[in-house]
């Protein structure tokens, strides 16, 4: 494989830096149009507790200089840019001296972990029967059958995540019903934890993949029918090339490509979809980590949860992106 | 007299050409009228509903409290009865009620949002194929950029922050996320229509780029428009449900996301209280099957080459 092309990829980076950029700014302007001050919010709390707080206008510029809020709005803002790229968004207030960094450390194997998986098996499952679907050699029944079966695939998934819950948890009990792991289970490297993650595990990936293989399926099968009527093929067809050959060497190939540029625009849903997903499970990733912290009012959590969230879209988005021009050599040429 | 004139066609012959035509009409495709007919039936709910049924009904404890539907019974063997015709939820609401409020108001976010989210689409698409240079190159940028970011992620902290939104307020917020895509297709589908041979005509006739525009491009844009809008209608739909699932979103009135929230933190997975969550998780998946058998049927309008299956 040769290289990928200087300025296709100076144009992505671009895009990745002023993606993440923008959604830094968002995020930490939005706080600011409140006509709240957090300052005043922390006072709030100490009067709460305390009964009265003796001279609260003191307490209340030592707060604002400890938030960093009394200083100029471009100096807060350059400071918290400095900050995020390090990924330090400040210490939790609900759980108080941890950091939102470590929190979020905690979460995030268990976020990537559910979804690399669930996208692996989506994507697979999902191509390859739309391929057969518009394959002309596929029975019939099939034909008719999988686009039957794929309506059902177009609700999100915290929808299949009630109903997979409700039916193999609450009442055939074949699998547990929140947690990422059993409370009997030590953390660690031994067959019983491990077990008990897939027990765990097992509902919310498969309430994501049996929403999503759909698009995959639908894609495909569009794409393929496109395909299907070009020369290309029928001059293959015409040699007395192999199906099976044409099927993978000729179609395939060539369909796969505009389905790799709609997964880089679907990521950011079926990330945020899954985020909902842990969120009903209760497991142990971002979701749960964001739902507790707008149940606490935790705003630095919040903020960097987002953030991360948003920075995996983009990256997985520039993944996709340098991907592509060693699939499609079209892109290596022009540049 | 060599030929005779072609006698006229009976009357059943008339009907079947006549039937003949309409189902050559690609608009009229089995997956469009499905799909068209499941979210005419959510509307058809809270219209018909508002009329025949007792919304004071909607409020906490105006019945008996997790009262199953009709022909089922709850743990503590109570029987459905015909005041609650499909149960009532733990705080004593009656659920036809909520679904016959909770229904339209989830529609109307998705429908309102991608409204205001496909006017923007098809302004900035139309000037960044037209104008090009800078403003191009700015728009496509910032298309490109805000198509990555998830709604979800920014209007979790804009709620967080902002606390009780209405739900025109979160109409508005999401349709500030579903611009990206209809700015995106419009902008290629111009780009390609420029060099048409139809639009150099009219361009060379001396047509002004208004009329260039609306008269000889929007027609044909008009199935992609169409599509465009159905699937942001789904996205904002299940930004709103996501928002209301997370415990934001409108907190005084009811949806079907917020019902969904209600019953999950009453545990009522456990206490097999189905009718609670799963009545307004049937009809918003009612609604997004509905939507895809619209986009299924609209891409069918646009690309004949997928009708031969």
């Amino acid at each position: 494989m040769t290289s990928i092309p200087l300025a296709y990829l100076k144009n992505r980076l671009i895009t990745l830096v002023l993606t993440i950029l923008i959604a830094a700014t968002l995020i930490w302007i939005i706080p600011r149009l409140s006509p709240v001050d957090p300052a005043e919010i922390a006072l709030g709390r100490m009067a709460a507790g305390a009964g009265s707080v003796a001279n609260s206008e003191e307490i209340l510029a030592q707060l604002r200089a400890s938030m960093g809020i009394d200083a100029p709005l471009i100096v807060q803002y350059a400071r918290y840019i400095g900050n995020v790229l390090v990924f330090d968004f400040g210490i939790s207030t609900a759980s108080f001296p941890t950091p939102v960094s470590a929190l979020i450390a905690q979460a995030l194997p268990w976020t990537l972990g559910l979804m690399i998986l669930s996208l692996i098996i989506t994507f697979i499952i999902g191509n390859a029967l739309g391929a057969f679907m518009a394959w002309d050699r596929t029975p019939k029944l099939a034909r008719v059958a999988i686009p039957a079966a794929m309506v059902f695939t177009s609700i999100p998934p915290i929808l299949s995540g009630l109903l997979l819950m409700w039916i193999f948890a609450a009442q055939l009990r074949w699998f547990p019903l929140t947690g990422s792991y059993g409370l009997n289970v030590e953390p660690g490297w031994d067959w019983s934890f491990v077990a008990s993650v897939i027990s765990h595990g097992t509902l919310p990936a498969l309430s994501i993949v049996i929403v999503t293989f759909g698009f995959w399926a639908l894609g495909m099968r569009g794409l393929m029918i496109s395909v299907q009527g070009e020369d290309y093929v029928k001059l293959a067809e015409a040699k007395g090339l192999k199906p099976r050959y044409i099927l993978y060497k000729y179609m395939i190939r060539n369909a796969i490509l505009p389905q790799i540029t709609a997964f880089a625009l679907k990521v950011g849903l079926l990330i945020a979809g899954q985020v909902l997903v842990e969120r009903i499970f209760a497991y142990n990733g971002m979701g749960k980590l964001l739902y507790d912290a707008i149940l606490n009012q935790d705003f630095p959590v919040i903020q960097g949860v987002s953030y991360v969230i948003i920075l995996m879209t983009a990256l997985s988005v520039f993944i996709v992106d340098l991907l592509y021009p060693l699939i499609d050599p079209r892109i290596r040429r022009e540049a | 007299m060599a030929d005779t004139p072609a006698t006229p066609l009976t009357r059943a012959e008339k009907a079947t050409a006549k039937r003949a035509r309409r189902f050559d009409n690609p608009w009229l495709n089995p997956k469009l009228i499905w799909g068209a007919s499941l979210l005419l039936g959510i509307v058809a709910l809270g219209i018909i509903g508002r009329l025949l049924w007792n919304l004071e009904l909607v409020f906490t404890g105006s019945s008996l409290l997790k009262i199953p539907p009709i022909g089922f019974e709850n743990l503590r063997g109570q029987a459905g009865t015909l005041a609650n015709p499909v149960g009532t939820d733990g705080a004593g609401r009656d659920m036809l009620a909520l679904l016959i409020i909770g229904a339209p108001n989830t529609l109307f976010v998705g429908l309102m949002a991608s409204m205001i989210g496909m006017t923007i689409g098809i302004v900035l698409g139309f000037t960044a194929g037209f104008v090009g240079g800078r403003t191009d190159d700015t728009i496509r940028v910032l298309s490109d950029v805000m198509i990555t970011i998830p709604p979800l992620l920014i209007l979790v902290v804009v709620q967080s922050v902002f606390g009780d939104v209405s739900l025109t307020l979160m109409s508005l917020l999401i349709a500030g996320f579903v611009w990206q895509s209809p700015t995106r297709l419009i902008r290629a589908q111009v780009l390609s229509m420029r060099e048409a041979g139809y639009v150099q005509m009219a361009r060379l006739s001396g047509a002004s780029t208004s009329h260039i525009m609306f008269k000889e491009m929007l027609p044909n844009l008009i199935p992609y428009l169409f599509g465009s809008f159905i699937a942001s209608v789904t996205t904002s739909i299940v930004t709103a449900v996501g928002l209301e699932v997370l415990g934001l979103g409108p907190q005084r009135v009811p949806t079907l996301g917020r019902t969904i929230y209600e019953a999950i933190n009453a545990g009522a997975l456990i206490q097999n209280l189905w009718w609670w969550w799963g009545l307004p998780t049937l009809l918003l998946a009612v609604m997004f099957i509905g939507l895809l058998l619209v986009n299924l049927g609209l891409d069918e309008v646009s690309n004949p080459r997928l009708r031969k299956l």
